[in-house]
């Protein structure tokens, strides 16, 4: 890791990018842009792969949140600095990394008269209209109104899913975060079936 | 030793004494009700006989430097003491600035201790090295041993756990606090015998194994004056509930994960048992929890003066819901995920706070960084006026913001500010932010403890010199112009008794200004800053009573001291240092 050097005042000119510490000599009161990355003369070797490999994470919990901005290039790193003790420094870092695995959540979608069947990854979406219309599009076809008294009412397609107890639920009762977290597969009900869910 | 062996008998022979003192019997009752361990120095310099009454009757020794004494000198000096609490390496050691295997292990004092404190019963350590073997041997030593605390300790695993469960029968605290453990596996909790119930405090939160969960629950039933639980994050929600119908008496809880996982029915018989635990004054953990759970929380938060969610990151919504229901707060932890809408909730609704500790979620910057800003720091300065103890983790601030925030709360006594890019100016005015600093410490006379980040001038330390009469403690981190900066510091601060510093222009001159204000001090920690070798051993040649020492770094010039630790010791040099240590 990087350590800020003061060497102020020296013949090597590198005022671009290099972090001063405090106000050396008649630089007083030179503007202080936020530091990229810094000039050490004592850089290790370990320094870069550092810095790749935090940026590496960087990319791939973007690409996982689809849609985020791409977040700015990670700082170099000063040894100790934020001074935060390596205890919670590991407990974010987990958490990062489960926030940035790929895998996604991805359940199985059957439609009723479908040929096969297709798989959703639920941590793309936010709500259920968005679930909604992104199934809409896959198969093509239109889902109703929800409402909490009547379910779907306006189509002959009713969304359902079965959750972790092995029962199938109505998609849209439960609010979304319990959804996501109990939905093991989703199925569009279809037609003289979706009659039988009056009783729900 | 009879702990009960009387004055008189050790000391017959002795210059006779005025008839008019109190007998020793009266003189070492009324010392034995003070406990503050800067009341007994200040009563054991009055006189001989106060001196010697005194080191009779204590019984808690506090070590703030396990190298400024030697265990034989504390011994010899303390016949009686039942209680002690160590302090080891240099606080800079928690941000990696110091090499592992530098020292401060327990060891040698345990030794030490086997053999002349038989009765010792409570061991509180913080910053030491700590070996599994350290840990049995001290199991099988003290047969009365009672309350064992290892706080920010490194050197042990969950084998030395093991030791201390199955050899302890009187344990009544067992407290392993954020420190570098290697945990093995989760079996030391099945050692506690099944006859064992003396538990009072179990804290065992940052272990990150799995523990036997039938024998936690069995051991929380059957001890029933268990007032302290704090589980790891492997310990579930179901099994959380069912661990607090075995112990509604809790005052201290740590709740593990708090990951949702629940049916209906599960949430709300979790909502029924924290709604028996109605003496909870602190709670920490939750670091899964979300919206949809917290409210299971609710009815337990109302005697709560203590709440800890450094672990958790909120949103600020549900963190203002969860605050309502916390009217008597004293005491808050954040991570600043809860950003300043978050922090006005607390302005709202936290009215008796008085330590605020704000925590970045992302240090390093691996995402979008939101975080706090000045906004919220004086958001809560208008809503808690009590306000004394800040530790505040930002992005950016302001002279004005500081200076807003010190005039609501004129009080504090603990002022850490970090402002996280180092050398960062204020960002609305690109001024220094001296002023914000020196608002600080006029204002603020009762100010124990400051840390100061941003970009400074020496004027920020002329000030500090020139009104901080009762700093004690002064962190300092790329800051400052010259040299003089440090001397204002160490010239005007009185009561100064730990000053670290790191990667700050100050050199030789800065250091020798204070030699002989070393001696009252704990310690100096000076890092990449301009000091050289030659400074330093000019400094240990002048000063025999202090120890000075250097660790070089790698690749570093012969002349620079690139890590200097001073301390004032009766022990002499480390007879224990490791090659990396040069002792001056």
């Amino acid at each position: 890791m990087e350590r800020a050097v003061n060497y102020g005042g020296d013949d090597l000119n590198l005022e671009a990018t290099e972090l001063r510490l405090g106000l050396p000599g008649s630089d007083g009161l030179e503007k202080q842009s936020s530091p990229g990355v810094r000039t050490n003369k004592r850089a290790s070797p370990d320094v870069a792969e550092d810095s790749r490999s935090k940026s590496n994470n960087s990319i791939v919990s973007d690409a996982g949140n689809g849609g985020r901005d791409t977040a700015p290039p990670p700082k170099a790193q000063v040894v100790g600095w934020p001074p935060i003790r390596s205890f919670r420094r590991n407990s974010f870092q987990a958490k990062k990394s489960d926030e940035a695995d790929g895998a996604g959540m991805y359940v199985k979608v059957s439609m009723d008269g479908a040929p096969y069947l297709r798989k959703v990854d639920l941590k793309l979406y936010k709500s259920y209209p968005e679930l909604l219309k992104a199934l809409e599009h896959m198969f093509k076809f239109t889902i109703g109104e929800y409402s909490e008294r009547e379910g779907y009412d306006g189509s002959e397609y009713v969304p359902t899913y079965e959750d972790k107890e092995g029962d199938w639920m109505l998609v849209g009762d439960v609010p979304w975060d319990m959804f996501i977290s109990s939905c093991k597969k989703l199925r569009i009900m279809k037609g003289s079936e979706t009659s039988s869910l009056g009783c729900l | 030793m009879d702990p009960k062996r009387k004055k008189d008998c050790h000391d017959s022979g002795e210059s006779t004494r005025v008839a008019s003192t109190f007998p020793d019997e009266v003189l070492e009752r009324v010392l034995a009700l003070v406990k503050s361990h800067k009341d007994r120095s200040s009563v054991s310099l009055v006189c001989k006989d106060w001196y010697d009454a005194e080191r009779w009757s204590r019984t808690h020794v506090f070590i703030g430097n396990c190298y400024s004494v030697s265990p034989e000198i504390v011994v010899r000096r303390f016949p009686n003491v039942r209680s002690v609490t160590l302090k080891g390496k240099p606080r800079f050691s928690d941000f990696n600035l110091v090499p592992p295997n530098w020292g401060a292990d327990i060891r040698c004092w345990l030794v030490v201790f086997a053999a002349k404190y038989r009765c010792l019963e409570e061991l509180r350590l913080k910053r030491m090295t700590v070996s599994d073997e350290s840990l049995e041997f001290l199991a099988l030593s003290f047969p009365n041993f009672k309350a064992l605390l290892l706080h920010s300790c490194d050197g042990f695993s969950t084998d030395g756990l093991a030791a201390i469960a199955t050899h302890c029968k009187n344990l009544t605290e067992l407290n392993i606090q954020e420190n570098d453990i290697y945990d093995k596996s989760g079996c030391w909790l099945s050692c506690f015998p099944e006859n064992f119930t003396s538990l009072e405090v179990l804290n065992f939160a940052y272990l990150n194994n799995d523990v036997n969960f039938e024998a936690l629950e069995r051991l929380v039933s059957r001890c029933k004056s268990l007032n302290v639980l704090k589980v790891n994050k492997n310990i579930t929600l179901e099994q959380l509930q069912r661990l607090l119908i075995c112990a509604p008496k809790l005052t201290e809880l740590g709740t593990g994960s708090f990951l949702p996982e629940l049916t209906d029915r599960q949430y709300s018989e979790l909502k029924r048992s924290f709604s028996i635990c109605s003496n909870l004054n602190v709670l920490s953990g939750l670091s899964e929890a979300t919206a949809l759970y917290l409210p299971a929380l609710y009815p337990a938060c109302t005697n709560l003066t203590f709440l800890n969610l450094s672990d958790a990151a909120l949103q600020s919504e549900e963190f203002a819901k969860l605050l309502v229901h916390c009217p008597r707060l004293r005491r808050l932890w954040v991570l600043d995920t809860v950003e300043d809408k978050g922090l006005e909730a607390v302005g709202s609704n936290c009215p008796l706070l008085e330590e605020l500790r704000v925590f970045p979620s992302d240090p390093y910057e691996e995402g979008i960084v939101h975080g706090v800003t000045e906004s919220g720091f004086i958001a809560v300065s208008y809503g808690c006026r009590r306000l004394h103890y800040v530790l505040y983790f930002c992005r950016q601030m302001t002279n004005a913001a500081v200076e807003t925030i010190v005039q609501n709360c004129p009080d504090f006594t603990h002022f850490r500010l970090c402002i996280m890019t180092p050398c960062q100016p204020d960002y609305r005015t690109n001024e220094p932010m001296d002023k914000a600093f020196c608002a600080v410490v006029k204002t603020c006379t009762k100010l124990r403890r400051l840390a100061v980040s941003g970009l400074l001038t020496d004027m920020t330390f002329e000030y500090i010199g020139k009104y901080a009469k009762n700093l004690e403690t002064l962190s300092v981190a790329f800051a400052g112009s010259s040299d003089w900066g440090m001397q204002c510091v160490l010239g005007g601060c009185r009561k100064l008794r730990k000053l670290e510093i790191r990667d700050c222009p100050f050199g030789n001159a800065a250091l020798l200004s204070g030699f002989e204000k070393y001696e009252s001090m704990r310690s100096l920690w000076m890092s990449d800053c301009k000091v050289t070798m030659n400074g330093c051993r000019f400094l240990a040649k002048e000063m025999p009573r202090l120890n000075v020492e250097v660790m070089k770094e790698d690749g570093s010039d012969d002349s620079q001291a690139d890590k200097v630790y001073v301390y004032r010791s009766v022990a002499g040099p480390r007879r224990d240092a490791p090659p990396f240590v040069l002792t001056l």
